[in-house]
């Protein structure tokens, strides 16, 4: 049977990349002395796998990963010792049993949602008004360098939501952006790009290095159709134990 | 700080001493920023004695130590101690921190180490003795003790590189001589009522000097010949000892041990569970330092082990777990211990990894179960390529026992075997450098002897890797010339010439250790006080982590070494007579000089070989400490020290 686990990644955590992270998990699920499954072989390893890799500097409050297990307790139970095994920066917020007929944690993200906080001063602008012009173009078009070529992708049909709120900081007012956007294995694309093209929309010079304050609010797959999406978290789909 | 959404919440967290611009800009960040599993944290408000422990090597080879992780246990077990860690700031953030006069933190609190009490360093090998003086610098620290108020930590080094301190003595308010687990609550004791009676530091440091192991090196002086060599060395201060005895921990089985190590969260060298078995070595290597400074040969006790191997995996998670010691054989309920671990480890799906096995019927059989073996290589270390060398450096190991035990490796399926070996020893000669390429064919040999062609899976690799010999105190070989880096090469040479004349010379891969490091590391060894003002000249020339290839100039160090005034043959090629005055001899490590100097000339004048403990005691003088090897019931029918 299958668990797919949330947790939050915040604080200093922020700066442990990926591949450690799951490095962290690994051990995490053996001193939570969770009945964990195995592969077959010389060198056995656990049946773990992510969803959505997050990167280095961002916080999240969706993070997933799918465990095979042997024996499962309750909800409320594992996560206690998850929990408890765990340092302050990961903190486990659900575990849901699995159906049977789940696809895996990585071929199932459409979609996330981000809150972007800005860390330095910027140009007060209504924001709003920017937002919804850029969304009204017919395309919008990026330059996206590859390794070998150039290519122009439109974005515009990979952003599902795009807002913006404020915040007080230093008494004066600072845009916060919150959005959804594709992050499936074959749409995904990053708030920063999101946030560059509509700053160069309304003419205003693209925010510095490490402006951006990124959290990750949660992970989305699609339990509709292509045609008639319905996006819902990812421990949507698995029941509480 | 990081500030995550959801209503804006900045949770109630450890503010780093590093902004995310710097830890977004560093390679990896997470060497920097603490908070792994089993990380102390403490208020720094409820304890009276702030101890930064440090390894002067980045993060990923100091947190691999396993003496830190000891200490760090038995400091904050105490109550009124916190310690944390701290370790060189790979050259990426010491520039960074330089440009923007960022004082170096301790990872767990991220507070500046100058706020600390007490900065501890392990001292592990001689090429981290430029990033002992980063690490102080960054910490705004003065580079020499005497510079120091008390609003500076006291600078106290350890390891086994301070058992010849000198080349370093002018960097260290104290040296801690021997087995940390011993006298630290004394001193912290006698520091903390210091400062609650107004004593200046410098009476501090004298008080300090006065506990067992303790060397205070600014209360002693050398005076020279004319030659260079040492007159005479002692203590300014009355009530100092002429003598440090090295401080010991008999009770092996009944002291300090983590049982909840840190788990980085980066993969560090070491990225398991280190079980240290024994302390010290039974066999006696002549050139091996740690054979002589660990005597008596201590056993911990299975039963505390097998405690320790479970708690420490469940407190972990790790998936390895391995054993730690010189000798690993010699440890004599090493197949109980064995089958307990396979048994549990099977179980929980964990991996045991064992070096430093004598490879002989037992170990294979072992190996068998717990490795892959086609994926997995056997190494050897025969140390010299003739009898008669190995003989000389009481290696005891023959050419018959190797090539059995390779034939036995290769009809277990095993086909990669790894060769180390030693150039440069005292009496080599070409004959004895050529051996190496003929006992590496001869391995590759008794491969195609023992497995029949159509049995053989894939090609049989033998990999023979040499270093250059370095002279340590307190070995028989202290008294010996060292090579030049031109010799070095030329023997090099020799060994790779005969390589190739060798008929399985195809499968034989020869490979030969840095030549110019080794001659650096001569001269730290060996070194006596006035080698410090090259250390610090070269630091200051911008000389640190000179144990990675890619940041090590030996250009600047033979400028430095020339602007000071100070030869490097004087501490390498020189030759010693045999009443010199060492610079360390002012250190007891237990083994008695007279013992020394008997195995030096049992080496390069009879040549012959000195039994282990075990099979007959050669009064080497450590059953003194009153334990340990020495009170076993030996071979030779005697016991209870019998030296």
């Amino acid at each position: 049977m299958k668990v797919r686990i949330k947790f939050r990644k915040y604080g200093a955590m922020i700066f442990i990349g990926h591949l450690d992270t799951m490095r962290f998990f690994q051990k995490l699920i053996r001193r939570a002395d969770i009945d964990v499954s195995y592969t077959q072989g010389f060198s056995p390893h656990q049946i773990m796998s992510f969803a959505a890799p997050l990167g280095v500097g961002l916080c999240s409050n969706g993070e997933y990963l799918d465990l095979g297990c042997e024996h499962v307790t309750s909800t409320k139970d594992m996560i206690e010792r998850l929990n408890q095994a765990s340092v302050e920066g990961y903190e486990i917020t659900n575990v849901v049993l699995l159906p049977e007929d789940a696809g895996n944690a990585m071929a199932s993200v459409a979609a996330a949602t981000y809150t972007v906080h800005m860390r330095y001063e910027q140009p007060e602008i209504d924001f709003a008004s920017q937002i919804s012009a850029f969304l009204k173009q017919e395309t919008i078009s990026v330059v996206k360098q590859t390794k070998k070529s150039e290519k122009v992708l439109d974005i515009k049909p990979l952003i599902f939501d795009l807002d913006v709120s404020y915040e007080e900081v230093d008494g004066k007012r600072r845009p916060v952006f919150s959005m959804m956007v594709d992050a499936s294995s074959a749409g995904n694309i990053k708030p920063a790009l999101v946030l560059d093209t509509l700053y160069t929309f309304a003419s205003l010079p693209a925010p510095k290095e490490f402006d951006y304050i990124i959290t990750r609010e949660d992970t989305y797959t699609n339990i509709g159709t292509s045609e008639e999406p319905k996006l819902v978290p990812l421990d949507a789909v698995g029941n509480t134990i | 700080m990081i500030l995550c959404s959801k209503s804006l919440i900045i949770w109630d967290m450890r503010k780093l001493a590093l902004n995310d611009e710097i830890l977004l800009s560093i390679e990896n960040p997470a060497r920097y920023i603490g908070g792994e599993v089993n990380a102390v944290m403490k208020d720094k408000n409820d304890v009276s004695v702030r101890f930064a422990m440090c390894f002067p090597d980045v993060y990923e080879i100091g947190m691999s130590h396993l003496g830190i992780q000891i200490l760090y246990h038995m400091f904050n077990s105490f109550e009124d101690t916190w310690c944390e860690r701290v370790y060189s700031p790979w050259p990426d953030l010491d520039k960074i921190l330089r440009e923007k006069q960022i004082p170096l933190f301790a990872l767990e609190s991220q507070d500046p180490i100058r706020q600390f009490d007490f900065l501890g360093i392990t001292i592990q090998y001689e090429m981290c003795y430029t990033n002992i003086l980063q690490v102080l610098d960054l910490s705004k620290i003065p580079l020499i003790h005497n510079e120091r108020t008390w609003d500076d930590p006291i600078v106290i080094g350890g390891g086994p590189c301070t058992y010849n301190p000198e080349p370093i003595a002018d960097f260290f308010d104290l040296f801690y001589i021997g087995e940390g687990e011993t006298i630290y609550r004394r001193l912290l004791d006698l520091y903390k009522e210091a400062k609650a009676s107004g004593m200046s530091r410098a009476d501090f440091l004298y008080e300090a000097g006065k506990l067992p192991g303790m060397y205070c090196p600014m209360y002693y002086e050398a005076t020279y010949h004319e030659d260079g060599t040492i007159a005479s060395f002692f203590p300014t201060r009355e009530g100092l000892p002429d003598k440090i005895v090295k401080e010991i921990e008999m009770n092996v089985s009944d002291t300090y041990y983590p049982d909840k190590p840190v788990v980085p969260f980066v993969k560090v060298t070491q990225d398991r569970v280190v079980l240290e078995i024994q302390r010290g070595c039974i066999r006696g290597c002549r050139f091996c330092q740690a054979g002589q400074l660990y005597r008596p040969v201590r056993e911990r006790d299975v039963e505390m082990l097998k405690k320790y191997a479970v708690e420490m995996l469940h407190n972990t998670g790790h998936e390895e777990i391995s054993l730690s010691s010189l000798s690993s054989s010699d440890y004599q309920k090493l197949p109980e211990l064995i089958d307990f671990l396979i048994e549990e480890c099977n179980r929980r799906r964990i991996n045991i990894s064992l070096p430093s096995l004598r490879i002989d019927a037992f170990s294979l059989d072992v190996m068998s179960k717990v490795q892959d073996v086609r994926k997995s290589s056997l190494t050897f270390a025969p140390e010299a390529g003739s009898q008669r060398m190995r003989d000389v450096i009481n290696k005891g190991l023959t050419e018959e026992v190797i090539l059995k035990g390779a034939e036995e490796a290769f009809k277990g399926g095993w086909t990669k075997v790894k060769l180390y070996f030693m150039l440069g020893l005292p009496t080599e000669t070409d004959e004895d450098r050529r051996g190496i390429a003929e006992l590496s064919n001869l391995v590759a040999k008794t491969f195609y002897d023992t497995v029949p062609k159509p049995e053989r899976k894939g090609k049989v690799s033998v990999t023979a890797s040499t270093s250059f010999f370095i002279p340590k105190p307190f070995t028989p070989f202290q008294w010996a010339r060292m090579g030049t880096s031109e010799e070095f090469i030329s023997y090099a040479k020799t060994v790779k010439e005969a390589v190739m004349a060798q008929l399985n010379q195809k499968v034989i891969k020869y490979n030969w250790h840095e030549a110019d490091v080794s001659v650096l590391e001569g001269v730290f060894a060996r070194g006596d006080r006035k080698v410090s003002k090259v250390i610090l000249q070269a630091y200051k020339k911008g000389c640190i982590f000179d144990a990675w290839s890619e940041y090590y100039h030996h250009d600047v160090w033979l400028s430095c070494f020339e602007e000071c005034g100070v030869p490097i043959d004087f501490y390498t090629t020189r030759e010693r007579a045999i009443d010199e005055v060492f610079p360390w001899d002012f250190i007891d490590c237990g083994v008695s000089r007279a013992f020394l100097e008997r195995e030096w000339l049992r080496a390069t004048k009879e040549q012959v070989v000195t039994p282990n403990c075990r099979q007959a005691c050669s009064g080497c003088g450590a059953a003194r400490f009153g334990g340990g090897v020495c009170f076993e019931e030996r071979e030779d029918g005697a016991s209870e020290g019998t030296n």
